[in-house]
């Protein structure tokens, strides 16, 4: 869209063409310089058998292809491995995530934007907190709350539950809810990544559902702002003309409000998604991977591939591969919810209705 | 659409072309091809990037720094890393490293051969002085790399307190196996472990090497992690841990064996020296007392560990840091840092005077007699942590798969 309007003005008064190109220079520049080159860079990085030593550009580093690639998506070694059990443990966390963050927003929403609820404001500003604080403040938080010893124990030994050892305990809530017991040998006798199909089924470990939780917790707040602000532009008429047609309360919601907050909701899957590939800073200061590298996720792995262990090919790999996985979940969210199929559905219903 | 894409992808190739032409600005770092024939010399000040553990240490670096400059005339400054290895990778990568720096023996076969290191051990007029074992640690293809800054090893660190509420006397102090069942057993009470330990190969493997095993060869050439040595000493760390008369220090809710034995939820510790830094400056109350690791099947056996100066390729003024080197790992030196923030001394010189000066943890030193190094291929880092991440659940694993697994890794980066 964005293209044909910039056509228009390109044909309408061509004599601004320089000027534009004069006005947007800086953040050209800017943006090329810190983001495009760099970008680049890996990119030629993850194709190249660069060592960390001096500039990658330099006439020493060769061009090895696939290399890196292959190395972390086949080869059986310990490399491919480590990729696999990070693409498990994100896997697992998105899945957690995307759904339980977007329900708890926009119900969080709808409460909020009710205007009957006294202290709005201040409901507002408590949900909307954890989003503002440091992401690093917030895992300290969650390392205390969930220690061995922590409130969250605490709490739930009153109702007489031995809480885990939160961060420590590496099994596959999965695997916990079955009882830990011996996989099948269907499941376990093959792999995928390195990783036998049984400990991709084995569930976020435990430590990483504290993860989960505090990612729930810390980035409900800023999607809510986004349902709140759809919410507000929906005008009350619809609803009011459902109220008059006798629908209740359930239905005005799930065919009248939800419907019209399908862009508010693309985005919010699609930033809560491409969030949920990124997680680094929660793992950097909070579990370095740990227990048992069940909170390794790709971007962490990437990083410990590229600064401690030096492979940084096999680094810069990780990366682009993770960034591939988030375009195609993107394009495939976008596909799921795309507009036109819907309105022909409710062209269809409507036409019927007509016929009836 | 179709036209915009190809103009897109133009636009992409136009991009990298201008990225390549930007960056080649880039290559003009990379001029000085090492030859290691000599140092190179230059009136630059030297940079010193370090790790400390805390104030102590800083506090000492500087004074010696501060020494040494006067001396010498050449200035030095000393910088406080916060992620040694991500410092030292952008230092390297951007040309400009640090001269000198703390190296770990797991991190000298990387950098070594992307040939950021400058090999200068020879070139020491003190080489001869440091302990064999210590020198092999930063030695590769024969070469030696860089001089050990200090040593440490592990040791059995018991409570008094508890040790005597539980009716056991100096004569029961463990020597073998069987007797630390004995006391671990008579050690644990309710909550209480008998012996606690951090959950990794720094402390477990100190019972494969009372076992005899090892994870790589002694001459670094082959992996040996699957050995019947190290079978035995996991399956009993395994039975221990079922029996909870032995427990990792995370399990207990403590982020190390120090802080697990000075919160009283462990009566007995397998730490290295340093552990009397953190109970003094965390626990002063603890009462403790240091003794050697009991034999194992195979006889005495611990691990010892050890960092060294790392000097740059890139330094453009190699020969003062060479001199510096030497300063600092003198006997007097060593025993300076010693005293202000408890490593051992690397030097043989200064063992004598080491172990009078600190009775009480003359077991560490006499440690280093017998004791087995870390792996130090390039590599192995990562195979010891994956083996870390396993051990972790060793309590419910199965030793020998553990074992298999990680000979299967190391046999990738080994030999």
């Amino acid at each position: 869209m964005s293209l044909t309007v910039n056509r228009a003005g390109l044909g309408a008064r061509r004599g601004d063409g320089p000027a534009g190109w004069l006005f947007t220079l800086p953040v050209i520049v800017v943006l090329g310089l810190f983001m495009l080159v760099p970008v680049l860079m890996a990119l030629w990085v993850s194709f190249s058998d660069w060592t960390g030593r001096g500039s990658p550009l330099a006439p020493g580093t060769g061009f090895v292809g696939f290399e890196n690639y292959a190395a972390i998506t086949s080869g059986g070694g310990l490399a491919e491995r480590n990729f696999g059990i990070a693409m498990r443990n994100n896997a697992w966390y998105a899945l957690l995530v995307v759904p339980l963050q977007t329900g708890l927003s926009l119900g969080l929403a709808l409460l909020v934007n009710r205007a009957v609820l006294r202290g709005r404001g201040f409901f507002r500003t408590a949900f909307y907190f954890p989003s503002v604080t440091s992401s690093v403040a917030i895992t300290v938080l969650w390392l205390f709350l969930f220690s061995t010893s922590g409130a969250v124990n605490q709490v739930l030994s009153w109702i007489g539950v031995n809480g885990p050892n939160w961060f420590n305990e590496p099994a596959g809530i999965v695997h916990v809810a079955l009882g830990n017991p011996e996989g099948p040998a269907f499941l376990t006798g093959s792999d995928f990544l390195g990783v036998s199909w049984w400990d991709w089924l084995s569930g976020p470990s435990v430590a990483m559902s504290a993860l989960i939780l505090m990612a729930v917790f810390t980035t409900s707040g800023t999607f809510m702002l986004l349902f709140l602000a759809a919410l507000q532009n929906i005008g009350p008429e619809l609803d009011e003309a459902g109220r008059m047609d006798g629908a209740s309360a359930w239905q005005r919601f799930w065919r009248i409000t939800l419907p019209q907050l399908r862009p508010a909701l693309f985005t919010v899957l699609t930033l809560g998604l491409i969030g949920c590939w990124q997680v680094f800073d929660q793992i950097y200061t909070g579990t370095q991977g740990g227990p048992g590298k069940t909170t390794v996720t790709p971007a962490y792995l990437s990083y410990e591939a590229a600064f401690t262990d030096q492979a940084w090919g096999q680094g810069a790999a990780i990366s682009f591969v993770l960034f591939a996985v988030i375009v195609v979940f993107t394009l495939f969210q976008r596909w799921v919810l795309r507009e036109r199929d819907a309105s022909k559905r409710v062209e269809k219903r409507i036409a019927k209705g007509a016929k009836a | 659409m179709g036209s915009s894409r190809r103009t897109a992808l133009a636009a992409g190739g136009a991009a990298v072309a201008a990225a390549l032409a930007l960056t080649g600005c880039g290559q003009g770092f990379d001029d000085a091809e090492d030859d290691s024939e000599g140092l190179t010399s230059s009136d630059d000040a030297l940079t010193i990037l370090y790790g400390a553990s805390g104030e102590a240490e800083t506090r000492a670096i500087e004074a010696a720094l501060a020494a040494w400059s006067e001396e010498s005339g050449v200035e030095a400054t000393a910088v406080a890393a916060t992620n040694m290895d991500q410092e030292l990778s952008q230092g390297f990568a951007a040309g400009s490293p640090p001269d000198l720096f703390y190296l770990a023996p797991e991190k000298l076969a990387g950098y070594a051969e992307n040939g950021s290191l400058e090999p200068y051990g020879d070139l020491l007029s003190n080489k001869d002085d440091f302990y064999p074992s210590l020198v092999q640690n930063f030695t590769l293809d024969s070469e030696f790399y860089c001089a050990p800054k200090d040593s440490s090893t592990l040791a059995l660190v018991i409570n008094t307190d508890m040790w005597a509420e539980a009716g056991l006397t100096d004569a029961d102090i463990p020597t073998t196996w069987d007797q630390l069942d004995t006391v671990a057993a008579a050690l644990t009470s309710g909550d209480r472990a008998g012996l606690a330990f951090g959950a990794e190969y720094q402390r477990v493997g100190a019972f494969m090497a009372g076992a005899g095993g090892r994870l790589v060869s002694e001459d670094g050439t082959t992996a040996v992690a699957d050995s019947p040595e190290n079978l035995e000493a996991l399956e009993y760390v395994k039975g221990h841990l079922e029996d909870g008369t032995f427990a990792y220090a995370a399990d207990l809710g403590a982020g190390w064996g120090g802080e697990a034995f000075g919160k009283g939820l462990a009566a007995m510790t397998i730490e290295g020296n340093w552990i009397t830094g953190g109970l003094s400056a965390d626990f002063p109350d603890v009462n403790y007392r240091v003794v050697e690791l009991p034999a194992g099947p195979a006889g005495q056996g611990t691990l010892q560990f050890t960092n060294c100066w790392g000097m740059a390729a890139d330094s453009p003024n190699q020969e003062a840091a060479l001199d510096l080197v030497e300063y600092l790992t003198s006997a007097d030196q060593q025993l300076a840092f010693s005293a202000a923030f408890g490593p051992m001394p690397s030097a043989l010189s200064a063992a004598d005077r080491w172990s009078a000066d600190n009775p009480d943890l003359a077991a560490f030193l006499a440690g280093a007699d017998y004791a087995t190094g870390v792996p130090t291929a390039a590599g192995s880092a990562e195979v010891v942590s994956d083996m870390n991440a396993q051990l972790e659940s060793l309590a419910t694993g199965d030793p020998a798969a553990i074992l298999a697994s990680v000979q299967g890794n190391l046999e990738a980066v080994v030999g």
